[in-house]
């Protein structure tokens, strides 16, 4: 049957179907930005995040003939109490020179304690050439009651990175995870 | 087409339309559901005023006077809230569903029972809102209304949301079901039940403002409905999308919230382009210039939309390249929308030009949404930006757009087509006086906002620095002026309604065109129940 041949109330059925199917493509279409988006912020660094998992390769040369200063800044988030810093709040590399600093968190309170600890590099467009070995923000971090815990973080510089970034800014915060965790099992997390 | 027109006619004959209150209730009558929309977006922008008031009594001396600042941030939070989606997303709405049949020559709109859902749903989602809001009147601040800015970033609106976001959520659910059926109403309305011979290029230019109006909403609103969804779950259902400590991002809710904001300033401001390109050539005596470019500047417009969202969150740390893009895209659209603007100086340009209540507005809103528009495009360049976000500039910016920009016209709109609607004609002396006063007392509100945001006024604070005491003084003087000269149309509307005035002929404007004006006024109950004939 063609366009012609149909009733009014026939038509307008069929518009209105297909402006219904779009309106809830669309209510899709705001949860397809979070992947999205962070697709797009592996790709640019848009966020400041740097890898969640550990770089393998090692780094083919170190280029001596420039430094690049990394600062590094600690946050607490909400619940935690204690101590979270970092031994070391500014150091100068090589590009491909690898590195080692400590970070130390206390709990003081009577009951273990499960954070998480979340990076962000600022000018975000370093966070790419920030390469991580080893992270205490790889894994959540279990602090038994009064324990106050070294956690280490070995990072190289690729060598790659572009010659205007001569400094950055890595910072932690840290995070009480414990009750996220006791609940977590029957729910997804975001990544 | 003569055989829909035939079963209506049956149907009307053997149909008793209910009196008193379920007249009201049941309508399935795109007039009676367009007054509806009319008078509740009104309530809303009278109720969304009164906040407004309590904002300016706190802001008219230095420290803290009359509301704690807790309570403060809770009045600008709903003020917001209530006036984008109580006043002027509605009254656009009414005015769609009482004009485009009208103006397209169809009987009705085409979905008329979901027409009546779609309005019934909003008293409900605002009395849920407002109630947050009553609740904490009453109860000393406890528990709180929404506090976090009508833009509800996370994690205000997540981690330190009070109990009530939960009910902010519900009813921005429901506002949106709502917004979402009236704008599907309009696009199947213009599709398929146009008059023989009302082709698209034809239409009206209100008619295709709100077209193009509608598919921005069934495009973004469903997102915003995503957004609330996603705060829900973060609240209460152990996801982490907006929750850094869970491997979510704050920033991410920014770039949804604005994907859908975007777009929603214009849903908020095309009708008006629509209303002004009507008003505007009737009072000029002139067809609107340069109609074919109207239509493909509001559909540039439309498209520009959904690629400048990131221009509300330079300050967020973005990359260079990023900024730019957003930077240069925002001043893009600058262009379709000074080709707007040109063209209605150029149907103004010659013409015969009289100067009635409808012109007065139509002309105070080119001028004032031309400011509005500037102040926009400074806001635009990114590294002024910097300086000028979250301040009163921003404030100053958005009230010249859509006060006395979006407000303006719908006034202008009740003055052009209350005749119309009611069959008297609006009471000339009160509404000059409605004119004037709302004229003088919107710029002595918002223009010096401009000055004290650009010295570093931060918005949505309950206090400010002793060195902008004199501007807040006068700005919140020019806030009760506007507030009370509100109130002068009220008078006007009930006039109307009551019948009281000098009687309306068909076609009240001598130079306006239109197949409204061919059914005599007031509007009877069902119109174009057989088709007219289109030239």
């Amino acid at each position: 049957m063609s366009e012609k041949q149909l009733s009014v109330e026939e038509r307008n059925k069929r518009t209105l179907k297909k402006l219904l199917i779009w309106a809830v493509a669309m209510f899709g279409f705001a949860f397809l930005m979070v992947p999205f988006y962070n697709v797009i912020c592996d790709i640019t660094g848009l966020n400041g995040k740097t890898s969640s998992t550990a770089a393998t390769d090692v780094p083919e040369q170190v280029v001596a003939d420039r430094t690049v200063t990394v600062e590094f800044i600690t946050q607490k988030g909400d619940g935690i109490s204690g101590e979270f810093t970092s031994e070391t709040k500014r150091v100068k590399v090589h590009p491909g020179e690898i590195t080692l600093v400590h970070f130390y968190a206390s709990n003081p309170t009577s009951t273990d304690m499960i954070t998480q600890s979340i990076p962000s590099v600022t000018p975000g467009e370093a966070a790419r050439y920030l390469h991580k070995t080893q992270c205490f923000c790889f894994d959540q971090q279990t602090l038994a009651a009064g324990e106050r815990k070294d956690m280490p973080m070995i990072f190289y510089l690729d060598p790659e990175i572009p010659r205007h970034i001569n400094q950055f800014t890595l910072s932690y915060t840290i995070f009480d995870v414990t009750e996220r965790v006791a609940g977590k099992n029957n729910s997804v997390a975001v990544n | 087409m003569s055989t829909a027109a035939a079963t209506h006619d049956d149907h009307h004959d053997h149909h008793h339309a209910p009196t008193g209150l379920k007249r009201w209730l049941f309508s399935t009558n795109h007039k009676d559901i367009g007054t509806l929309y009319l008078w509740f977006s009104f309530a809303m922008f009278l109720a969304g005023g009164f906040m407004a008031m309590v904002i300016r009594a706190e802001l008219l001396e230095p420290g803290m006077q009359f509301v704690d600042p807790e309570f403060f941030n809770q009045m600008t939070t709903v003020h917001g809230l209530i006036m984008v989606f109580g006043a002027v997303m509605p009254a656009t709405v009414g005015l769609a569903n009482w004009m485009i049949p009208l103006m397209i020559g169809a009987p009705d709109m085409a979905l008329p029972r979901m027409n009546n859902w779609s309005f019934w749903i909003l008293p409900f989602a605002f009395a849920i809102l407002i109630g947050s809001v009553i609740m904490s009147a009453f109860g000393d601040g406890n528990p709180s209304a929404p506090n976090f800015g009508w833009t509800f970033y996370a994690p205000l609106s997540t981690k330190y949301g009070p109990d009530s976001t939960d009910l902010f959520i519900l009813s921005v659910h429901m506002m949106g079901i709502s917004s979402i059926m009236g704008a599907i109403n309009v696009v199947v309305t213009v599709f398929n039940m146009r008059a023989p011979g009302m082709t698209l290029m034809k239409m009206p230019l209100f008619v295709w403002t709100w077209l193009i109006t509608a598919f921005l909403l069934i495009a973004v609103i469903p997102v915003l409905a995503g957004a609330v969804t996603m705060m829900l779950t973060d609240r209460h259902f152990g996801t982490s999308f907006f929750d850094a400590a869970g491997g979510g991002d704050p920033v991410l809710f920014q770039h949804v919230f604005w994907f859908f904001g975007h777009p929603e300033v214009y849903i908020m401001i095309l009708p008006s382009f629509g209303i002004v390109s009507a008003i505007i050539p009737a009072f000029a005596r002139k067809p609107l210039f340069g109609y074919a470019s109207m239509v493909y500047a509001t559909a540039s417009i439309a498209l520009l939309s959904f690629v400048v969202w990131a221009h509300h969150m330079f300050t967020v740390g973005m990359p260079l390249a990023g900024t730019l893009f957003f930077m240069y895209m925002t001043m893009l659209i600058s262009v379709p929308t000074g080709v707007k603007v040109f063209n209605w100086v150029a149907t103004m340009w010659r013409g015969s030009m009289s100067f009635e209540l409808p012109m007065k507005w139509a002309i105070a809103f080119v001028v004032l949404f031309t400011c509005g528009g500037l102040s926009g495009l400074m806001l635009a360049i990114t590294p002024v930006d910097f300086q000028y976000h979250d301040t009163y500039f921003v404030v100053a910016h958005f009230h010249y757009v859509l006060v006395t920009g979006a407000i303006f016209s719908i006034f202008a709109a009740a003055y052009y087509w209350l005749p119309k609607w009611s069959g008297v004609m609006p009471n000339k002396t009160l509404g000059e006086l409605h004119f004037w006063n709302s004229l003088i007392s919107a710029n002595l509100l918002f223009f010096p906002m401009h000055f004290v945001g650009l010295a570093g006024m931060p918005r949505r604070y309950a206090d400010y620095a002793l060195q902008f005491a004199d501007y807040n003084f006068w700005i919140s003087i020019g806030g009760f002026w506007f507030g009370l000269s509100q109130l002068l149309f009220l008078a006007v509307a009930v006039l109307c309604a009551m019948k009281k005035g000098e009687k309306a002929a068909a076609k009240p404007w001598d130079g306006a065109e239109g197949l409204e004006w061919e059914v005599p006024s007031p509007a009877p109950f069902h119109t174009y129940d057989t088709p007219p004939v289109v030239k």
